[in-house]
């Protein structure tokens, strides 16, 4: 018999309908991921079997957990089974946890509340927990708050919390989303060996199909809130598909054809860049210690290139980023645009900088929202010696949003009239409109859907096509890169440590740390591969 | 958490300095010759001037200034201009009345606040959130002197629980106090209570929407249980910088609350002393104030760092 059942599991919000019918089955120490892209309800499937719904929701049908249906329980008997026989870990691991208490004491209160334990005994248990799930205490204390651990270790904490009393259904809803690849690595296989050791279930929902891949025997794909598609994963990754899931695969391999750069011509040089931040004073009379985020960067980008930028989160990507910007002073070295440094006299060069332009990750956060596209888009020319106006610059306004795919009529809009993806269209043509000589992409398609990024990817290629971009791009996801750049930089810990033609960096990683991560990284399986 | 002690210990002191300079600068510029004014119009001016050298201001402006932070660190606030008695036991008399007025009145607002914005934030959108509201928007619209007079005329006049004003004084027992403290401290608080408990309700509302308040329900725990143990720690932040401000305004900020109940507290001191250019009791007052100010700052910024463990890391 399955441990968690859902029989037509419908659910509307305020009169609004938001699943239709989910129907999925879950047995002991089986992985079933749900999968499919951001607002098709996802999410909320999993709030609705934990009833952790928002105010105003109605749930249909059944959701059998081990035997009863949890629709049906009252609130005091779900606070019996929330955490005792569903555990659920969450997306986003900096947030998730209390910042003012104990990494201990988090997990020892769900011992506590279920269990009845003395808190000396919840206490040792919560030790037992935390060091299965790679936290040992010799290393971890339990004294330890949220903020003096890193992500993948606060997954971990979370991950604690959920399986502490050992339930038989683990809901994770995006468990590795914000990690970096190697972590994630780590944490999914944590997360696998958790679900062989204790036979629990697990309901996995996730918009990587590669993670889904490598994890999942069973799929169900979910769109607006409906099961277009459920089959065994070997099935699913080898047969016939539905072709709303055809068309996901499509996007998650999704590869754009770059246009030849022209010959070399050196337009960036860095030099041996250093770049130091100062740290808060340790002690009273010491002087302040300072963190060396990058050390003796040195690269060139001709006229025309697409070079890659790739590393984990905290390695020094947004710090290069900030120095080439020239919003950042260097400490050593040389940044120069043209022969032009980019910082001079103890500020930016606004003369080299107005050459530059840079495309942020969140669509939602870099606009202000109060002007209109127009003059969102236009904003670049403050810093130009000139500045178009009247029907000159409408003109220039309507052919950048023609450029990246929007109407000239969009012009007159609010930003909040736009999805994620056109967002970050118009941060593109922000970007274009004044023909800078060089493009920063700061993990500019990270924070999209897989349709939605295959369709900026194109943007961005066709532009290289009319305009002849030239472009760094900086990403932690290495099929993105590996897609849309020439040459491509590894950095770890302020180095660049391997810098190469992309494919030849791919196909034959020669440092090991490059080499690590593309082993990390989940892999689709190729489509027509039937052997899976 | 050491290093955190250390810094704000400094910054206390530097505060201090800049403060006691501000205030003398002020006071030597604002016009009005204290000797003369005692005086009056007519006097002599050898009179003036023998008056001059025995209130010490006859000598330069920086002795004088470093004559008086020397006093006042030794206890010695220089003698009233206009009463010829110690300008301390004064201030300590006024204390007397001005510390525990405003300290119970921090008690009743905090008191009052804390339930009205759990119970506001608790049931957001539904009844209780609108009463609290409700009640809160007439508590900042309401004038508090308007509310001491309609308190004494219920309490006092009408009812004969509490007398309509004065203070009977300590020496007539703790309890004989703090009931002539009661109307006031009550009209003085619940304004007070109503913009602590508005910030109190915002800051949990904040805070129920944050994720780890999601994961303590995953856990298991119920609504209530994760608002206690989860949210309201973390909510108190904003709350706590709000009852350090008010402190400190209570202090010297219930001037008229002191004279609709005719108390003779610290606010009325300082009315008295700016009318009759008594400047050496205006300035001990004021110094005094900052000093209380600066020193509630930095327990609130202790109070931070028992909160926020963050900050205690921090430095």
């Amino acid at each position: 018999m399955a441990l968690l059942s859902l029989d037509r599991l419908s659910l509307s919000i305020h009169r609004k309908t938001i699943l239709h019918g989910i129907s999925l089955n879950i047995a002991g120490g089986e992985i079933h991921a749900l999968t499919g892209e951001s607002g098709s309800g996802k999410s909320l499937t999993a709030l609705a079997i934990m009833r952790l719904l928002p105010i105003g929701s109605k749930t249909q049908g059944h959701a059998v957990l081990n035997g009863i249906d949890v629709l049906t329980q009252t609130e005091a008997q779900m606070l019996a089974i929330r955490g005792r026989e569903v555990g659920m870990i969450f997306q986003e691991p900096m947030t998730a946890l209390n910042p003012v208490k104990t990494i201990g004491s988090q997990v020892q209160e769900t011992v506590q509340i279920h269990t009845g334990a003395t808190a000396s005994e919840a206490a040792r248990r919560a030790d037992d927990v935390l060091a299965r799930v790679g936290l040992p205490s010799d290393k971890f204390p339990r004294s330890r708050y949220p903020h003096q651990l890193s992500g993948g270790q606060r997954q971990r904490v979370v991950i604690a919390i959920a399986i502490a009393l050992r339930p038989k259904l683990l809901i994770a809803d995006e468990p590795t989303t914000a990690l970096d690849v190697t972590t994630q690595a780590l944490i999914l296989k944590l997360l696998r060996n958790l679900v062989e050791e204790q036979g629990m279930g697990m309901l996995m929902i996730t918009h990587d199909l590669a993670v889904v891949a490598e994890m999942a025997q069973h799929i169900s794909v979910i769109r607006d809130g409906e099961i277009v598609e459920q089959a065994a994963t070997p099935a699913l990754f080898s047969g016939t598909r539905h072709h709303y899931t055809q068309a996901l695969f499509e996007a998650s391999r999704h590869r754009v054809n770059l246009p030849a750069p022209p010959a070399p011509r050196s337009l960036l040089t860095l030099r041996n860049v250093c770049c130091d931040y100062s740290l808060t004073r340790s002690h009273l009379f010491k002087s302040k210690d300072t963190f060396r985020a990058l050390h003796q960067v040195t690269f060139d980008i001709s006229l025309g290139e697409r070079l890659g930028l790739v590393g984990e989160s905290g390695c020094g990507k947004s710090t290069l980023a900030r120095a080439i910007l020239g919003l950042k002073q260097i400490q050593a070295g040389e940044i120069l645009l043209d022969g032009d440094p980019v910082y001079a006299d103890k500020r930016p060069n606004l003369a080299v900088c107005r050459r530059m332009q840079v495309v942020f990750q969140d669509p939602f956060s870099s606009f202000n929202p109060r002007h209109r596209v127009g003059r969102l888009i236009t904003e670049p020319f403050h810093g130009q010696p000139y500045s178009p106006s009247g029907s000159e610059r409408r003109a220039i306004v309507s052919e950048a949003l023609l450029a990246v795919g929007l109407a000239a009529s969009d012009a007159d809009k609010f930003i909040h009239e736009f999805s994620g993806g056109q967002r970050q269209r118009i941060a593109i043509a922000r970007a274009i409109i004044t023909r800078p000589d060089l493009i920063l992409f700061d993990e500019a398609v990270s924070a999209l859907d897989v349709s939605v990024r295959a369709k900026i990817l194109d943007v961005i290629a066709e532009l290289c096509r009319s305009y002849g971009l030239t472009y760094l791009f900086i990403s932690h996801d290495l099929g993105v890169v590996r897609s849309v750049t020439d040459r491509v930089m590894i950095m770890r810990e302020g180095r660049i440590v391997e810098y190469g033609e992309t494919e030849s960096v791919f196909r034959n990683p020669s440092h090991p740390y490059t080499r690590t991560l593309i082993a990390s990284a989940p892999v689709l399986p190729s489509m027509t591969a039937s052997g899976y | 958490m050491l290093l955190y002690l250390i810094k704000r210990l400094v910054s206390l002191g530097c505060s201090l300095v800049a403060a006691s300079l501000v205030i003398f600068l002020v006071i030597e510029v604002a016009p009005g010759d204290p000797a003369q004014f005692m005086l009056g119009v007519n006097a002599e001016p050898e009179t003036v001037a023998a008056l001059k050298s025995e209130l010490g201001l006859d000598v330069p402006k920086w002795t004088r200034y470093f004559n008086w932070i020397s006093g006042m660190l030794v206890g010695d606030f220089g003698t009233s201009y206009t009463y010829r008695t110690p300008v301390i036991e004064m201030i300590l008399d006024r204390l007397a009345v001005s510390l525990p007025l405003a300290g119970y009145a921090l008690l009743l607002s905090t008191l009052i606040a804390f339930p009205a914005g759990v119970i506001a934030a608790s049931r957001h959108g539904r009844l209780g959130d609108a009463a609290v509201m409700v009640a809160t928007q007439f508590g900042i619209a309401i004038p508090n002197f308007w509310f001491a007079m309609i308190l004494v005329l219920i309490f006092a006049v009408n009812l004969p629980f509490f007398s309509a004003g004065g203070f009977v004084g300590w020496d007539k027992g703790f309890w004989a106090g703090v009931h002539s403290l009661t109307l006031p401290a009550i009209a003085l608080a619940l304004p007070q209570a109503a913009i602590l408990a508005r910030v109190m309700r915002s800051s949990l509302l904040e805070i129920l929407n944050q994720d780890f308040m999601r994961t303590a329900r995953a856990k298991g725990l119920s609504q209530r249980q994760t608002l206690w143990r989860h949210g309201l720690r973390n909510a108190l932040i904003p709350v706590l910088t709000i009852i350090g401000l008010q402190f400190s305004f209570l202090i010297a900020g219930g001037i008229i609350i002191e004279q609709v109940f005719f108390l003779p507290g610290l606010g009325r001191l300082v009315f008295q002393a700016i009318s009759s250019r008594d400047l050496i009791v205006v300035e001990a007052v004021v110094m005094l104030l900052v000093f209380v100010v600066i020193v509630v700052n930095f327990l609130v910024d202790l109070a931070y760092a028992i909160a926020d463990p963050r900050l205690r890391h921090r430095t």
